[in-house]
């Protein structure tokens, strides 16, 4: 990948491309740190420049331990799974023109790369709509941007890095997910970089509640479906997600991990499976030659899973009563294909869908039986399997509450996939 | 597909004369036909010459009759849905005088084929739930066939490892992979709960194999799976880490995401790479959710059955080791040998209901069994092509009712074999060369048994192929029946020798002997009785071990009956005799069970003097002996009518007789071998009823073969010769080696201490 999008002057975002994907602004993270006004600039290689005034000596006081703590810009956060690199970049807008006068060229380039671009490369995305306004992170307020490309173009973002002098910056790249392992030394190599590595769950479990708790306006971050059990009535509400614990959090990337999470830091990995996101696309691609995760979720939205499915009614006719099968249960995911005929018969479309709704029926399944294990009522889905994917988001909630009898509550995130990346650049700025 | 097949009357669909109560269970590619016939065989009787009548000219010792006897037998018969329309044919042309009406039936092809049955067999079909026939069959097969279930470790040196019956087979998880999954938990005989399921299931394998590799057939679609390779479709954790996820233990080669490098337009994959990586992603789904399903109930018995596993040991290896990962190892998955007969024995039982088949014992027919496996290509080609794509099981229905001896220490640890053939190859390759060896000597002592029945040199001759047979399948697949042992293969020879009608080939040769020894009887208790006590107990114990040695080598009774020549000095091969004679120092015991051997100089000469002298001490004896025939030994007829001569000769044993305190039962077994989890009702309650403290088993079959290790809860006496110098090698010991091992269970109080309490 070549970043190589369009670019522009400004650093402001062109709202008008994405007219329904509104930047969301944000509040301060409590307990973390404290906006303050007239803060002081960065200096490039991070050493505070300056001492101000304050009114009050515990402000300043802490003032003081956060310029001390506080690592030179740029912030990066970054998750590197299977599939996709996150990448979150905390802009910020604070910038005194004392700063902007000594903030290196290669720092305000980078700055000015990012922001002012909704697309790098071929494969480079910004997802405007759940960048983060106003947020205040240690001291300085800012913007945070969501920026995600796949994994197998990591070599076009090192040398990105290299053609913009990122090393020179001596700043510390957080890093999670098995990339940050298994690049780490393409890192060093080729872009002259040292990852601080962290573990992806507990960046998972730091970034969900980090966000959760910081969104304010806008659309809620957490969400769930109501009446997931009637198509024509389910419509997606928003949910707070106070108290949350304790809560399964079920992460859908290229597999799936299921956590119970009791706190912060308390929490334990219950299970995975290897059928998630990767699988939902590696099979799609070859059933249908398709390439990309949007194309196999747009086939799938025009499929009809029916005709590849084996329905408990196709067997029995009807309702499995003897065990309370409703008819409509699939009895076997693709149990149609085994006759010759029906093979013939179905169009691409279908096999995709088929493909969507075993693999999040299954995750659901598992997903209900971890529940039951670990006697939690509370699920929470995240991973970038669900970006733009309400099909497989109403399956779930369906699933959890039919087969739950109501017991169970599918919850979902706006951030889906950004969490791990968020996680990454909390541990840069707190590290814990 | 070939459907005009021709069908071996003798060897498949046999006894359909007398055939009722049919069950047929249809499924996607398998038809399982079930039915229930009678068997007429002969079986050998003995009966007192009637004394009055004073033909005793004769010098025979009593009557040896054959009679015919009719027993109850379970057919269960597979076969390709392709030969469904020649099968019919060929029963409708067998079936004489039936009163059977209906046909039961299940199994998703049952309502398929429904016209079918109903026109060619004139019966009306019956239909049955599914899940209760699979259930009711389940049940059936755990209760009834010893080593039903096994464990598949691919790389161990016996892939199949049996499992001893557990006394209660409930509760359990069934996972049935069909189509779809259904998980079952069974909790009694008549209470079952579908707990839940999955659509991935065989298939979806099937279905998107189909899709994926232009393969049609599922058995295509399983080989080509065993040829692939996964890693270049699946995604692992070092293609996402680099290595390992340490911190979570998850090792480098974990599938992080199934499929999970096919998400690309660019690239090809092989069909054999991509049926594995599915057959990866299925098993391990599956055997992740019956993990969490086998969890949520608290169960650790977890069964797989359906037609995905059926005899795939490629599907039984995937699905071994997802359970082994998700549970690490807490749980093993187990397998059914008769897995594929569950749906249509359940429906027969359905159909049975009024002949109450499981008021009964059922032991499976050896000889008319096909075994496990014997129709997978790549297991066996040989058979395959000998008896086409048909594959048996026969059930016998037993006299009587078995149940463990009360006196086993932990019955579900139980295992009454010394040596697992299956998993020693050393010792199996051995005993598959001896008993083939003996194989000439069995038919010929056959053929003399029946010297006026000319065609009996025929039948012998068909015993001898079809033993034959069987031992080479064992060679090849010596899990076949289950564990196989030095019992399993007697027991297979006693169930061919019946096969041909030769229920009881040395019954001649027994009566002789048990004659010529009640002659020497009262001269033996004479010389006995001169000796001092002392004297006298360890002359009882050589006595028993001295004849069942002599027998072996019994040319001519006269020339070593008084010698009582030992061959091995003490100290024994395993000698307790010193703790023995403290302890018979002591009190009585309460009742001695003895498990009596051979007929002869052994039983009369050995056990009887033995037995004298227990009644004489004020212990009560009970008589176990075997209800069939098998070799030599002596059966429970045969010794009813000795025990009465030896009464007559002897107050001692007249006066047990007379006061109830010598019982004589039969063991319920007609092997020359003994397991003591599936003895005569009868016995277990005489056992507990007289509160037996002693277990006296004697021989080299009962003692060595079987029970050298079984624990019981009781003092026990275990005594031998080894005859054989293999065995005896292994033992640590030399040919003609003596083993008298006395046992007192572990947590009792020893016997001095007994003696020093005051009552």
């Amino acid at each position: 990948m070549a970043f190589n999008g369009h670019q522009r002057d400004d650093d402001i975002i062109d709202e008008d491309e994405t007219p329904t994907k509104q930047p969301r602004s944000s509040k301060e993270m409590p307990g973390l740190c404290r906006n303050e006004p007239n803060n002081e600039a960065a200096a490039p290689a991070g050493r505070a420049t300056t001492d101000r005034r304050t009114s009050n000596s515990t402000a300043r006081h802490r003032k003081d331990s956060l310029k001390k703590s506080r690592p030179p810009f740029p912030w990066f956060g970054m998750d590197i799974g299977g599939t996709l690199v996150k990448l979150v970049y905390f802009e910020p807008k604070d910038i005194t023109a004392e700063e902007e006068q000594e903030e290196v060229e290669n720092l305000k380039s980078i700055r000015r790369y990012l922001t002012s671009n909704t697309a790098y490369g071929k494969t480079g995305i910004r997802d405007v709509h759940l960048e983060l306004q106003d947020l205040t992170l240690c001291g300085r307020t800012g913007n945070l941007h969501f920026i995600r490309f796949p994994t197998h173009d990591l070599p076009a973002f090192l040398q990105m890095g290299r053609n913009k002098h990122f090393s020179s910056l001596h700043t510390t790249l957080c890093a999670t997910g098995g990339g940050a392992y298994k690049f780490e030394s393409d890192f060093r190599t080729m872009a002259d970089l040292e990852l601080h590595k962290l573990d992806e769950l507990d960046c998972l479990i730091r970034g969900v509640l980090y966000i959760d708790s910081v969104v304010s306006s806008g659309p809620s971050e957490c969400y769930y479906f109501e009446n997931p059990t009637d198509p024509d009535r389910c419509v997606q509400r928003p949910y707070t997600l106070e108290n949350p614990y304790p809560l399964l959090l079920v992460n859908i990337g290229s597999g799936v991990s299921i956590l119970a999470v009791y706190s912060e830091n308390n929490y334990k990995r219950v299970t995975g499976t290897s059928l998630g996101g990767g699988t939902f696309l590696g099979l799609c691609c070859l059933l249908t030659g398709c390439s990309t995760f949007e194309e196999a979720l747009e086939m799938a939205s025009q499929g009809e899973s029916t005709r590849v499915d084996k329905l408990v009614r196709d067997i029995y006719g009807g309702d499995y009563e003897r065990f309370g099968l409703p008819g409509w249960a699939v009895a076997s995911s693709f149990g149609n294909m085994m006759s010759k005929e029906k093979r013939e018969s179905v169009s691409k479309e279908d096999l995709a869908r088929a493909t969507l709704v075993t693999i999040t029926n299954n995750i659901g399944s598992i997903t209900r039986m971890c529940a039951l294990n670990e006697n939690i009522e509370r699920v929470v889905f995240v991973g970038n399997f669900l970006r733009v994917n309400t099909l497989s988001m109403k399956l779930l909630a369906y699933a959890m509450d039919y087969w739950s009898k109501g017991q169970l509550k599918a919850l979902f995130l706006q951030h889906e996939g950004y969490f791990g990346a968020v996680g990454a650049l909390l541990e840069l700025l707190h590290p814990s | 597909m070939d459907k005009s097949i021709t069908l071996p009357p003798d060897e498949i669909f046999r006894n359909l004369e007398n055939a009722k109560r049919f069950a047929i269970d249809i499924g996607g590619s398998l038809t399982k036909l079930a039915y229930y016939s009678t068997v007429q065989h002969k079986v050998a009787k003995v009966r007192s010459f009637d004394h009055t009548a004073k033909e005793a000219a004769s010098d025979k010792l009593y009557e040896i009759s054959v009679q015919e006897e009719v027993t109850a037998r379970l057919h269960f018969i597979k076969f390709e849905n392709a030969y469904i329309e020649t099968c019919l044919d060929f029963i409708k042309d067998h079936l004489v005088n039936t009163e059977t009406k209906v046909i039961k039936a299940t199994g998703g092809g049952a309502h398929k084929f429904k016209e079918l049955i109903e026109k060619k067999l004139g019966l009306k079909v019956d239909k049955e739930d599914e899940m209760t026939c699979l259930i009711k069959g389940c049940n059936f097969v755990l209760r009834n066939i010893p080593h039903e279930a096994f464990v598949y470790a691919k790389h161990a040196d016996s892939e199949f490892r049996f499992q001893t019956t557990h006394p209660d087979i409930f509760p359990y998880l069934l996972v049935n992979i069909g189509s779809g999954v259904s998980i079952v938990k069974v909790e009694s005989e008549d209470k079952f709960e579908r707990i839940g399921g999955s659509s991935i299931g065989g298939g979806t394998f099937w279905g998107l194999g189909a899709l994926l590799t232009k393969t049609k057939r599922f058995d295509e679609l399983l080989q080509l799976a065993s040829k692939g390779q996964h890693t270049s479709v699946d995604m692992l954790v070092k293609d996402i880490y680099g290595g390992s996820y340490g911190s979570l233990g998850l090792t480098g080669d974990l599938i992080a995401s199934s499929f999970g490098k096919s998400a690309t337009a660019e690239k090809e994959f092989s069909k054999e790479d991509m049926a594995k990586s599915l057959l990866h992603m299925i098993s391990n789904d599956i055997g992740q959710l019956a993990c969490l399903y086998a969890k949520l109930h608290n169960l650790s018995r977890v069964y797989f059955g359906g037609f995905f596993i059926r005899g795939h040991p490629v599907t039984m290896h995937t699905i071994t080791y997802s359970i082994n990962f998700f549970t690490k190892g807490e749980v093993q998955a187990l397998f059914l040998r008769h897995e594929g007969y569950l749906g249509a024995i359940g429906a027969f039982l359905k159909g049975a209901e009024e002949d109450n088949p499981n008021q009964y014992s059922w032991g499976e027919n050896y000889a008319g069994s096909s075994g496990l496996m014997s129709v997978s290509p790549d297991m066996n080609p040989m058979q395959r092509a000998r008896s086409g794509t048909f594959d048996m099981l026969e059930m016998d229905r037993l006299e009587r009712q078995l149940v463990n001896l009360p006196l086993l220490q932990d019955p579900s640890s139980y295992i009454p074999d010394t040596v697992d053939l299956t998993e020693d190859a050393l010792a199996r390759e051995y005993w598959l060369y001896c008993f083939e060896e003996a194989l000439d000597g069995v038919v010929k002592r056959a053929v003399a048994s029946q010297p006026d029945m000319p065609e009996a040199a025929e039948r012998a001759e068909k015993f001898r192929q079809k033993y034959r047979h069987k031992l080479q399948t064992l060679r090849h697949q010596p899990f076949a029946y289950g564990s196989l042992t030095v019992r399993s293969l007697l027991d297979t020879r006693e169930h061919c020798l019946n096969e041909f009608n030769f229920p009881d080939p040395y019954s001649k040769i027994k009566q002789r002997e048990n004659d010529v020894a009640l002659r020497y009887y009262q001269k033996a208790v004479k010389s006995l009785e001169k000796l001092s006590w002392e004297e006298r107990q360890f002359a009882l114990v050589r006595g028993v071990l001295a004849v069942e040695l002599k027998h072996f080598y019994l040319v001519s009774i006269h020339n070593c009956l008084f010698c009582l020549f030992f061959p091995s000095e003490r100290p024994w091969l395993v000698d307790c005799y010193d703790q023995w004679f403290e302890r018979i120092k002591g009190p009585p015991h309460k009742c001695a069970l003895f498990f009596v051997d051979n007929s002869g100089v052994d039983i009369i000469l050995g056990v009887m003097p033995f037995v004298r002298e227990l009644l004489s001490r004020g212990t009560e004896v009970v008589l176990a002996s075997n209800s069939g025939p098998a070799l030599n030994d002596v059966t429970n007829g045969e010794l009813q009518i000795l025990t009465e001569k030896i009464a007559a000769m002897d107050s001692v044993i007249q006066a047990g007789l007379k006061e109830d305190r010598l019982t004589l039962v039969q063991s319920g077994s007609s092997s020359p071998c003994l397991d003591l989890s599936r003895l005569d009702k009868v016995l277990a309650t005489v056992v507990r009823e007289r509160k037996t403290d002693l277990v006296i088993i004697e021989g080299m079959g009962r003692a060595i073969h079987t029970n050298y290790y079984a624990m019981l809860s009781c003092e026990s006496l275990k005594m031998a010769v080894i005859k054989n110098s293999w065995l005896a090698d292994r033992l640590g010991g030399k040919l003609f080696s003596v083993v008298f091992k006395y046992e007192v269970p572990a947590g009792r109080p020893s016997l001095d201490s007994t003696a020093l309490t005051p009552s």
